[in-house]
């Protein structure tokens, strides 16, 4: 259980295992990599309720929870530029899923997930960006196309990217408000995934008794509840990752999840004993 | 945080005495003051903003070398644990960057071949059937984007300097016409510092690191590059430098690089 029900004020905030349960098999899922605020108690949430066939999108790389969800076989198709555990080394069941053919893995670079994703914000079907060009990236994206740029003298190619709306963003946030507001400070990305996906659904660390848009200090780091549908009370909620300045990177257990996860037995037990089991986890 | 003794007298103590000599330059100090040299050179285009990617510890320690030597220079370093340069997000970084703000940045590869292409997606067919590393992060764009590129692996081998990359991240080299601002300036890995010529696509050795030749540099390359009559060895880091390496810039990079911090200027965060 989360600590909704204990603290929630007079309106309702949904419990992290019922915002799972509003994410279809199938969806297309946009997630922010370890640096930058994932839900990894969604995900945990996403793989206790059996989640299949989901389209992830790592924005613009993907970490931890990608790494759970793809090995608890939640995950059909991985849309991004990079899946790392950082200092604990490669993702071992993204490499596992990728060696097998289990997977259908759409590469792109940082900046053109950023850039599909801001043409779905302004509401225009591509936007352009350079580089790419000569990349096998690019060789592999049917859906990105070269161009002559219109407003030279031709011979300059470059490449346009279609607008990108992931049916969901799913990310943490420290401070979530009776308005459907939810603050995150500097980590804007996560604020252009909620612009351009369809439905934002988002844990917060706790509840600010006041209006997050009213107070001059905090809006800058707002995401306005305009674009989130509802959020869940999960403490801890981005852990093992960092939460702004609010708790650090738990090194030692990301590195023991990345040696238990070297094997699929030991990824099963892994996972029995941190996901499955969500009374242990509370208790931790 | 520090201790009685200035940063230098503090190695030298928690060193035993016969350890001494041979702990005197650890590799890792002779690799930054090499890409601090890069950094610094007067004929490459200006380096006012760097930006150092993730899990780079002995490039940012090489720009924090040229800062704290007193050249004034601008770094964003994309991994501090606490805080960052960016108020808009990651995608700030590249947006600077396709501005032409950003003048220099580090990429690696899991494998970097003679005409500087870079794989960083794996080997085999792709998507890196055989061996997956994680992935171009935005290397398809910085390389382009970046007045200079400085590529750096330690691993000098045949698996890692291949004749032709298996998949493509991002080209070393474009045709006339694609927008382009820069390529590689050089390849520093932990035997040897190779100078890259784009208008020949090819690599020139520089300097061989202590230990190294002309020979062992290429029984260990799987790519052919041009090569000097006399080949000079790396540069020792000056005293200066290695004092400067051990003090300030260890203070800086303690927070982000705790492990790196204790493992080579043998420094331990406060708890």
């Amino acid at each position: 259980m989360t600590q909704a029900a204990e603290t929630a004020p007079a309106f309702e905030t949904p419990s992290v295992e019922a915002l799972a349960a509003r994410i279809p098999d199938g969806a297309m899922v946009a997630l922010p990599p370890d640096n930058s605020l994932p839900s990894v108690a969604l995900a945990k949430a996403l793989i206790r309720r059996g989640a299949r066939g989901l389209r992830l999108l790592g924005v613009p790389v993907s970490g931890f929870a990608t790494d759970l969800l793809i090995g608890a076989g939640c995950v059909a198709e991985l849309q991004t530029s990079a899946v790392s555990l950082g200092e604990a080394g490669f993702a071992p069941r993204f490499g596992a899923a990728v060696r097998e053919g289990r997977l259908v893995l759409r590469d792109a670079t940082c900046p053109a997930i950023h850039t599909m994703l801001q043409a779905a914000e302004k509401g225009v079907p591509f936007m352009p960006l350079r580089g790419i060009l000569g990349s096998d990236i690019l060789a592999h994206r049917p859906d990105w196309r070269v161009i002559d740029n219109p407003f030279a003298q031709g011979g300059d190619p470059i490449v346009l990217l279609p607008a990108l709306s992931p049916d969901f963003a799913l990310f943490h946030a420290v401070l979530g408000d009776r308005h459907g507001n939810v603050w995150l400070g500097r980590r804007r990305e996560c604020a252009t995934i909620a612009h351009a996906a369809r439905r934002t659904l988002v844990t917060v660390e706790r509840l600010h008794p006041g209006n997050l848009l009213e107070d001059e200090r905090l809006a800058p780091g707002t995401i306005s509840g305009t674009y989130v549908e509802a959020f869940a009370v999960a403490e801890r909620g981005a852990h093992p990752v960092a939460l702004l300045d609010e708790y650090g990177f738990d090194a030692a257990h990301v590195a023991a999840y990345a040696r238990a996860a070297r094997t699929e037995e030991g990824f099963r037990a892994w996972l029995a004993e941190h996901v499955l089991d969500a009374r242990l986890e509370a208790a931790e | 945080m520090s201790g009685a003794l200035p940063p230098g007298e503090r190695l030298a103590a928690a060193i035993a005495p016969e350890e001494r000599l041979a702990a005197a330059i650890a590799p890792e100090e002779r690799l930054a003051a090499a890409l601090a040299r890069l950094i610094r050179d007067p004929s490459a285009p200006p380096a006012r903003h760097i930006a150092v990617g993730a899990a780079s510890p002995i490039p940012a320690a090489a720009c924090w070398l040229v800062r704290k030597g007193g050249q004034e220079v601008r770094l964003s370093l994309l991994h501090k644990r606490s805080g960052n340069p960016f108020t808009e997000g990651t995608r700030e970084l590249f947006d600077l960057t396709g501005q032409g703000r950003i003048d220099l940045f580090f990429l690696g590869g899991g494998q970097i071949d003679g005409q500087a292409n870079i794989n960083l997606v794996g080997t085999g067919e792709w998507p890196g059937r055989e061996v997956r590393f994680p992935g171009s992060f935005g290397s398809a764009f910085m390389y382009f984007m970046t007045p200079r590129t400085i590529l750096f692996r330690e691993e000098h081998s045949p698996r890692v300097l291949v004749e032709r990359v298996d998949n493509v991240s991002a080209p070393g080299v474009s045709p006339p016409g694609v927008f382009r601002r820069g390529t590689a300036q050089a390849l520093v890995t932990g035997r040897a510092v190779f100078r890259f010529d784009p208008a020949r696509a090819r690599f020139a050795l520089e300097s061989a690191h202590p230990g190294e030749d002309a020979a062992s540099i290429r029984a260990a390359a799987g790519f052919d590059y041009d090569e000097p009559a006399s080949l000079p060895v790396t540069p020792d880091p000056t005293p200066r430098e290695l004092a400067l390496l051990r003090g300030p810039v260890c203070d800086e990079m303690l927070e982000t690089y705790p492990e790196f911090c204790a493992r080579v200027f043998d420094r331990r965060a406060a708890a």
